[in-house]
């Protein structure tokens, strides 16, 4: 009675909490209207699915809700949000794990047919797939592994060999499930492949293979839809699917490339372009001399990147932005859609040194104002800056959008040394008349800035 | 195989819906929203319950269950507390002074 008319309706309602909670996404001032919603969704979906007349046994799963929490409340309040891409990484991989033992045991429980079968081979390999594929990623994120592309020779035919093969064992399961072996068979490669996805690509790259790997996790999900016969797998799997899918294709438009291009294309990337700048000059300034430059600014615009997140160097920034804004200069930060290791990183970094949202301003609107800033400063990124991008056809970044810093009247660059990024491209913006280096860490070097801004308003009062 | 066939048009029509909607999220918001549909991806753990807690449960498939669900519910829990923890930052104006 209750099984068939009551608990489809919490299915519903769940469904319905999803969509809900991803639409309020949309705006700050709605986004935690929408986190609330989703954890009513979630609770309907597993009080639902508890009250089936098919599950009986409730101490493994009421152990496992304990263990699980305690797991997880400290890891969310304890986790830096410089650590927060890690983070991702490594829930991707726990919830793809979680899909792919899902699907093992279906298929042991009661070998299937037919469509179920396939849904099931397919669920198994994405799951298992996006498990080893994120672990990787996080290894990268963490610099566990090294974070430039690890290529070696006939690598792209060497995985093509293995995705292929992968596929095959997974149709051939598919039309002989009698052929039990051929599920380890399946799994092992899955696993296989994932590392392999992921080894030839950058770190510079990982705000986009970490989208995508959403975007696989979503799909893992939805097809265990297929295979249990639940459309709110479905539903949010979809959901899950479509979001990592454009995000990871908002940030291949952020640089210029294709799907493909960042998936196989860590050959082009190796190639370092040395000796070209060897003989330049450089510009670069003192603690000192800066503030006295930015002392005179009416309009700044700070260009954060990775090298920020690192150096862990936001809340000096806001000290830096506080101090400006209190002398009457107009500051803002200018968010180019790549800037760090995941989509939205500098966002919430920033927003973490509480840096309000609004003075966060993205690519598109921001670049006309450059001409008109008297001082744009480059905080720990690089290649997003380089007007090479724009100017020079035959850069490796060539049609890259990128923030036009080097329109602004005096550019600052706070870089630890001369040293181009791995991607090994020279940055034409360092060598440039108006441009000022000023070498050292990002967060000691902002300090320093800080410090002779509050020194010169004591000096004139 | 009607059962597919509505599973596939829920599937699609659903996608569609995803994507409307994700374009109109902020890109402030990215980080914050791939959390979050993170934590509802996990959303798996109903087949993982109904797998642990079958009746007649094999050994084997009562450990991959018990498995699942803890990495599902260890998903959900801090992927909607850090969600959370993250919006909370987005402040319009500084703090006060």
């Amino acid at each position: 009675m209750i099984e068939n008319n009551v608990l489809p309706l919490f299915f519903m309602l769940a469904a319905a909490s999803f969509i809900l909670a991803i639409k309020w996404m949309n705006s700050p001032a709605t986004a935690r209207r929408g986190v609330i919603i989703g954890e009513i969704g979630m609770l309907l979906a597993v009080v639902g699915t508890l009250l089936r007349q098919d599950v009986v046994d409730y101490q493994w799963i009421f152990i496992a809700f304990f263990v699980g929490s305690a797991i997880g409340v400290p890891l969310a309040y304890l986790m830096p949000m410089t650590a927060v891409p890690q983070r991702t990484a490594i829930s991707h991989a726990c919830g793809a794990l979680a899909v792919a033992l899902i699907g093992t045991a279906e298929f042991y429980r009661k070998i299937p047919h037919g469509l179920k079968l396939g849904a099931l081979t397919i669920e198994t390999l994405l799951g298992f797939l996006t498990c080893t594929a994120s672990i990787m990623a996080f290894g990268k994120l963490q610099e566990l592994i090294p974070t430039r592309p690890l290529v070696f020779k006939g690598q792209n035919a060497f995985n093509f060999t293995l995705f292929g093969l992968t596929a095959l064992t997974g149709v051939a399961l598919g039309i002989s499930p009698e052929a039990v072996w051929l599920f380890p068979v399946l799994a092992v490669l899955s696993l296989l492949a994932g590392v392999l996805l992921i080894i030839p690509i950058g770190g510079a790259d990982m705000p986009t293979v970490i989208a995508l790997l959403n975007s696989y996790a979503g799909l893992s999900a939805a097809t265990m839809g297929f295979a249990l016969d639940s459309k709110l797998l479905i539903v949010a799997g979809a959901l899950d699917g479509a979001s990592g899918l454009i995000l990871s294709v908002i940030m291949c438009r952020a640089m210029n490339r294709s799907f493909t291009n960042v998936l196989f294309g860590a050959f082009g990337q190796v190639q370092t372009r040395a000796a070209v700048g060897e003989q330049k000059n450089v510009r670069s300034a003192t603690a000192e001399e800066a503030a006295e430059i930015l002392n005179g600014a009416r309009t700044v615009i700070v260009i954060p990147g990775y090298g920020m997140a690192v150096a862990q160097a936001q809340h000096k920034t806001r000290e830096l932005y506080e101090a400006l804004t209190r002398r009457g200069t107009d500051v803002k930060f200018a968010i180019h859609p790549v800037a760090g290791r995941m989509p939205g990183h500098m966002n919430v970094l920033l927003a973490e040194a509480d840096v309000p949202y609004d003075k966060l301003v993205e690519l598109d609107e921001i670049n006309s104002e450059f001409a008109m800033t008297d001082v744009a400063l480059v905080i720990g990124a690089n290649d997003v800056v380089n007007p090479a991008a724009r100017d020079d056809k035959s850069s490796p970044i060539a049609g890259m959008p990128i923030l036009d810093a080097d329109k602004a009247r005096t550019v600052m660059v706070i870089k630890r040394s001369m040293n181009p990024g791995f991607a090994g491209i020279e940055n034409e913006l360092y060598y440039l008349d108006h441009t000022l280096m000023l070498f050292g860490d990002a967060k000691s070097f902002v300090t320093s800035l800080v410090k002779e801004l509050d020194a010169s308003v004591r000096a004139a009062a | 195989m009607k059962q597919y066939e509505f599973g596939l048009f829920v599937f699609m029509l659903a996608a569609f819906l995803g994507f409307e909607l994700i374009r109109r999220v902020s890109p402030l918001l990215h980080t914050p929203l791939m959390s979050l549909t993170n934590a509802i991806s996990a959303i798996s753990v109903v087949g993982a319950i109904v797998i642990t807690g079958e009746h007649g449960a094999t050994l084997v498939s009562r450990i991959l269950g018990f498995t699942a669900v803890l990495l599902a519910v260890t998903n959900v829990v801090s992927g909607y507390l850090i969600t959370d923890r993250m919006l909370k930052m987005f402040k319009k104006r500084g703090p006060e002074k």
